[in-house]
């Protein structure tokens, strides 16, 4: 028994953001958003906290409990979409998206590599049941934007 | 039929997942089918199939036979004492469904109670908070003691003259537990009280007998019992339902239909609105005949055996939190947390290995508060699992935990 292939899904720069999460805490500033989302069929929560000013979103906290997948994407994203313009987050979210189908991304539209750390997540793609896991934290993004909005 | 044959019956055990053999521990959430159950659909669709109670043609006849014949399979099964009390249904979702919206909204009113625990399965939960918010009725909850299981004292105590209805699971779906239902049907009966019983994770597993437990209602369905998904079965005293509103209008379940009002068939009839699950019925009669070959008590004895095995195994593992009551007094599952992996990622390294288990909430998200956790893994057997299946899963386990410790 071994476990190869589960090394494209728990890449080591993912374990890294489940054991020391970035972001991981709330936002003392009394102009900041909060959005509270759960994946209802596991239990999983997130309690994202942003502050948008001028479009641009100038930080981003969460809490929340869940599996490695759904801790580890919630700090990656927090960290890519921070000194972001409001409109770039959203297109990363829909990349996101499209990432997680599995689909391929047109590099020359879009740079990958401004996802940062976010790319370590493409294998999720392949754990078709892992996928709600990872989009959580975007999720409660796009909800907050809107809500601000 | 000795169990190591039992195994051989069920060929989508036979197959092989991301390069491991299939080891499948998730018969809690739907159990898989022996050959005699997908032949008896087939059969049934390739030779038989037919609309029911209606056609004077022969295959007509023949669906209406194969139908209830199928309900009086289920009447002997549980030992109902006649066909009229055993109604068709779509599962045990449905069933509590029926019970609620038609003899809870007829019986309930403001100030009366209806008793639960805090292991009931979201389906055992809803459909009473919903007829509660409509009539003024109040939920009432016993308590839950720290292993998974309640006390008579607390039922005494909680069961009064306001009470209407106890609902209760008969085996708690995460703990194992396998609550007193006689003793309790006796108590809430002494206040006047029904009892509805979830008997989704019960009746597939151990000899259920209504009469003797002396239940009102009782619930289960096929999917979970080596039947096919889509049909279930709510039982009901006769007296009861005979007073009972349908709920569901339409054909087949109608006596005269006038411009303005209705009447409905006898009973079980008029809860059997639209041309029913007829396959469904098919295959869960063969489903019971199966069941009855291997005989429910050694079916019964031989889960005990695994569970036991399990926890044992399991136990000696580090960092391992098993929920619920003792091996001695449990039915088939465990439910657990491996310390430093999330259920979730354990649920998905087990996979990687052929190992199916489920990890979440279990539809049971007021008794995870209870449990104060947010998701737990569960390992649930039935009549084809064996002490192999337990030693797959517990060097899974050891794998998973080293490979989780290593990437921390």
């Amino acid at each position: 028994m071994s476990f190869n292939n589960l090394d494209t899904l728990y890449r080591q720069v993912i374990m890294d953001h489940y054991k020391n999460p970035r972001n991981r805490g709330t936002i003392e500033d009394e102009g900041s958003i909060t959005v509270e989302m759960n994946n209802p069929t596991c239990g999983d929560r997130i309690d994202l906290q942003m502050k948008v000013e001028d479009g641009i979103v100038q930080d981003a906290k969460f809490e929340g409990e869940g599996c490695s997948i759904s801790m580890a994407s919630a700090s990656m994203m927090t960290q890519t979409v921070t000194g972001k313009p409001v409109e770039d987050a959203l297109k990363m979210s829909e990349i996101f998206s499209e990432m997680m189908l599995g689909k391929d991304i047109d590099e020359k539209e879009f740079n990958l590599d401004d996802m940062g750390d976010v790319q370590a997540l493409q294998g999720v793609a392949k754990f078709p049941a892992r996928i709600k896991c990872a989009t959580l934290a975007w999720k409660a993004m796009e909800k907050g934007v809107d809500e601000e909005q | 039929m000795n169990m190591a044959e039992v195994r051989k019956q069920f060929p989508i055990l036979e197959q092989e997942v991301n390069g491991h053999p299939l080891v499948y521990l998730d018969s809690a959430a739907t159990s898989q089918k022996p050959q005699v159950v997908i032949d008896a659909i087939n059969d049934y669709y390739e030779r038989n199939n037919s609309n029911v109670h209606r056609g004077v043609h022969t295959l007509g006849s023949r669906a209406t036979e194969d139908y209830e014949g199928a309900r009086d399979k289920v009447r002997e099964f549980i030992n109902a004492s006649s066909i009229k009390e055993v109604v068709f249904v779509r599962g045990t979702t449905t069933a509590i469904n029926l019970v609620a919206s038609s003899y809870g909204r007829q019986n309930l009113s403001e100030g009366d109670e209806i008793v639960l625990t805090k292991m009931e399965h979201h389906s055992n939960i809803i459909p009473w908070q919903q007829v509660a918010k409509e009539t003024g009725a109040k939920l009432k909850y016993l308590p839950l003691y720290e292993d998974g299981t309640i006390s008579l004292d607390d039922v005494r105590e909680a069961v009064t003259d306001r009470t209407k209805i106890v609902a209760v699971t008969h085996v708690s779906n995460v703990l194992g537990t396998i609550n007193p239902i006689k003793e309790m049907a006796k108590i809430a009966h002494e206040h006047g009280a029904v009892i509805a019983v979830d008997g989704a994770q019960s009746v597939p597993h151990m000899k259920v007998d209504v009469q003797d437990l002396d239940v009102d209602f009782y619930a289960f369905s096929g999917h979970k019992m080596i039947g096919p998904t889509g049909i279930g079965v709510l039982y009901g005293k006769q007296s009861l339902l005979e007073n009972m509103e349908p709920v569901e209008f339409g054909g087949e379940m109608i006596d005269f239909v006038h411009l303005y009002e209705s009447t409905w068939k006898e009973l079980p009839w008029k809860f059997e609105g639209g041309t029913p699950i007829i396959a469904g019925a098919v295959g869960l009669a063969a489903a019971i005949d199966f069941l009855n070959d291997v005989g429910l008590d050694e079916i019964e004895k031989h889960e005990h055996d695994v569970v036991q095995y399990a926890m044992e195994k399991m136990n000696e593992i580090d960092g391992m939190t098993i929920y619920g009551p003792d091996a001695q007094e449990r039915a088939g599952l465990v439910t657990f947390n491996l310390a430093g992996v999330h259920p979730h990622d354990l649920a998905t390294a087990l996979d990687s290995l052929g190992i199916a288990v489920r990890a979440g909430h279990h539809c049971a998200q007021p008794l995870m508060r209870e449990l104060e956790v947010a998701a737990t893994a569960r390992a649930s057997f039935y009549l084809y699992n064996d002490k192999k299946d337990v030693d797959h899963l517990v060097e899974g386990l050891k794998k998973a935990k080293e490979y989780f410790g290593d990437v921390f």
